[in-house]
């Protein structure tokens, strides 16, 4: 089997070898998610201008935020950056897994790269999952340069090293489940406006609709209910606990729920529908 | 002699529209099929049921002896697929284009990339190997293409108008290469507007149009059913034009045109006539600059199979 290609030269009619059959290798989708990925990566990397939005935005929002309404909502601006900091390394995640990551799925679809794969022995879910785990280092870099401004601002982890850690991957973890809500608007819908319409919006009432910005004693009822209920409120309290200090176990734990519902949900439609198109 | 794929009473359905009504397709192996028809004939929907990426709504499809709808993942193994636009990824380069479908094709990664060196050399991309496809040609990119269809060593080759868009030198360039595919043992169905690409590729030819087979035959048997080949003749000197069209009178026996000034042309009834025609120049001393045999127009063929032009859709409501 191992000398196949070797023998191409000599082939001749009706004397073909066996392809190579399905027992040949072991853990296609794992494979084949991570050949994909290592695609999807090497494309953003080729493209540093798809970074923008998962970078640039959150820096934006941070600076624009501290300095602006640092001082009337916390009295000082350095107060505030403590307060602020961790709302915004969950915006960054969620931010990550949106617009970028449907928009590849779309050009996909569009270019019949898609279809080039699906005409190949590929499990369908890899396909999805490749383009999602090349997220991973759009994630890193973004996280990297959060924490790089933010340091220099004057933001201070209160806890230890491995909490900030663990807020960080409770973030990521929230940002790639519900970046399966993304790839599901762009398998069904496959249109780059849309993608980049509810990729764009979908985080503000998600992020903001929390106590990210101000504490949510201060705001109207209508959207303390809101933020009581809204998960992503328990990954920011979650994060302020990791990073600031306070209660972790509670929110990180809702988070992880969460975090799984949407990973469950949207993931499942998400190929579900990818693999109706065949 | 076995089929390398067939398909038997295909049709498929978009909402009102019916692409495909009943398509039968079939070609044995080592064997050409051309599947001709004008725009939105349902020669893409065919070939995208053939290679398991759309199930039909009726109909049964076998490729290398396997059920398309049953055992999917097996037919992907051995068949190989270059779309209508060459769908390689542009942000990686030629090499990695190809690296990538090898591993997708369960090939260790040394013998990806060996695969790659032998397939980028073939198709002339050697050079180009290592630079972003987004810098091709079109040509270039088409070559790319049909190189990653062929990384799997398919045993069934679909090429979706693997020509369309290319310059006639890239076109003849291509054609060679997909004979010698051919010639190779792999069976080939490619879908054409062209008679002539069609002509020149194909051992057997469906024709199809609204979404039914009007036709199928060897291109010569089509050639004949569809007539009309036309000689066509260019004298060194347009003086001569006059008595190059004698010679063409008297050889078909029917009056020849001359639709641009020094040019003659005339219709000839195949092969040994346009034979003739040749050798009375050479006897009357007409010196050429051209003589052609051409083919009629999909257009021409179309009309005599169909009584109407192509993709003329407006008698498809009617039948």
């Amino acid at each position: 089997m191992t000398d196949t290609l070797r023998s191409t030269p000599t082939e001749t009619r009706g004397h073909r070898r066996e392809p190579p059959g399905p027992s040949s290798r072991r853990w296609p989708l794992a494979r084949h998610s991570l050949a994909l990925a290592h695609r999807a990566l090497r494309k953003t990397l080729r493209n540093p201008g798809e970074l923008s939005d998962a970078v640039i935005l959150p820096v934006v929002f941070l600076v624009l935020f501290v300095y602006l309404f640092g001082g009337a909502v916390a009295g000082s601006t350095q107060e505030y950056l403590q307060y602020l900091f961790p709302g915004i390394l969950v915006l960054t995640t969620v931010l990550t897994g949106q617009i970028a990551t449907g928009l590849s799925i779309v050009q996909d679809m569009h270019k019949g790269v898609f279809d080039r794969l699906r005409s190949l022995p590929v499990p369908r879910a890899a396909i999805l999952l490749g383009s999602v785990l090349a997220d991973a280092v759009r994630y890193l870099i973004a996280l990297v340069v959060l924490f790089g401004v933010g340091y220099a601002m004057g933001f201070r982890v209160e806890t230890d090293l491995a909490s900030a850690l663990a807020a960080c991957a409770l973030a990521v973890g929230l940002g790639f489940s519900l970046s399966w809500l993304t790839v599901l608007i762009a398998v069904v819908l496959r249109n780059e406006v849309m993608v980049t319409t509810v990729g764009f919006l979908l985080p503000f009432p998600l992020v903001f609709g929390t106590g990210m910005t101000a504490p949510v004693e201060t705001m109207p009822s209508w959207l303390q209910s809101w933020a009581e209920v809204n998960p992503v409120g328990r990954a920011i309290e979650a994060s302020q606990g990791l990073l600031t200090g306070g209660p972790v176990a509670g929110p990180a734990t809702a988070t992880l729920l969460w975090s799984g519902v949407f990973l469950a949900v949207f993931g499942t439609a998400a190929v579900t529908a990818f693999r109706r198109l065949v | 002699m076995t089929a390398a794929f067939e398909a038997e009473g295909l049709v498929k359905r978009f909402g009102s529209t019916t692409a495909l009504d009943g398509v039968d397709l079939h070609a044995a192996r080592g064997s050409v099929l051309g599947v001709l028809g004008p725009n939105g004939a349902g020669k893409t929907t065919a070939i995208r049921i053939l290679t398991t990426l759309l199930r039909p709504d009726a109909g049964r499809v076998v490729v290398d002896g396997l059920d398309v709808t049953r055992r999917a993942v097996d037919v992907r193994r051995r068949i190989g697929l270059a779309g209508q636009s060459a769908t390689v990824d542009e942000d990686l380069t030629g090499t990695e284009n190809l690296v990538l479908f090898g591993r997708l094709l369960d090939l260790p990664t040394p013998e990806a990339r060996r695969r790659a060196g032998d397939l980028l050399e073939r198709f002339g991309l050697t050079e180009a190997a290592g630079r972003r496809a987004s810098t091709y040609s079109g040509g270039m990119r088409r070559r790319l293409d049909l190189a990653a269809s062929l990384v799997g060593t398919p045993r069934v080759l679909f090429l979706d108008e693997p020509t369309t868009g290319l310059d006639p030198g890239k076109r003849s360039e291509l054609w060679q290469t997909i004979r010698s595919l051919a010639d190779d043992g792999t069976t080939v169905l490619l879908t054409t507007q062209y008679l002539e690409e069609a002509d020149a590729l194909a051992d057997a030819i469906t024709v199809i149009d609204h979404g039914r087979v009007i036709a199928h035959d060897t291109p010569a048997g089509l050639k004949q059913q569809a007539g009309g080949q036309t000689v066509v003749v260019r004298p060194s000197d347009p003086g001569q034009a006059v008595a190059a069209a004698e010679v063409v009178g008297r050889v078909t026996g029917r009056p020849a045109e001359r639709p641009h000034g020094g040019t003659v042309t005339a219709p000839v009834a195949g092969q040994r006539e346009f034979a003739d025609v040749v050798r009375g120049l050479e006897h009357a001393e007409v010196a050429v600059a051209e003589v052609a045999l051409r083919l009629p127009s999909l257009d021409e063929v179309f009309f005599t199979l169909t009584g109407r032009p192509a993709g003329d859709a407006v008698t498809r409501e009617a039948s």
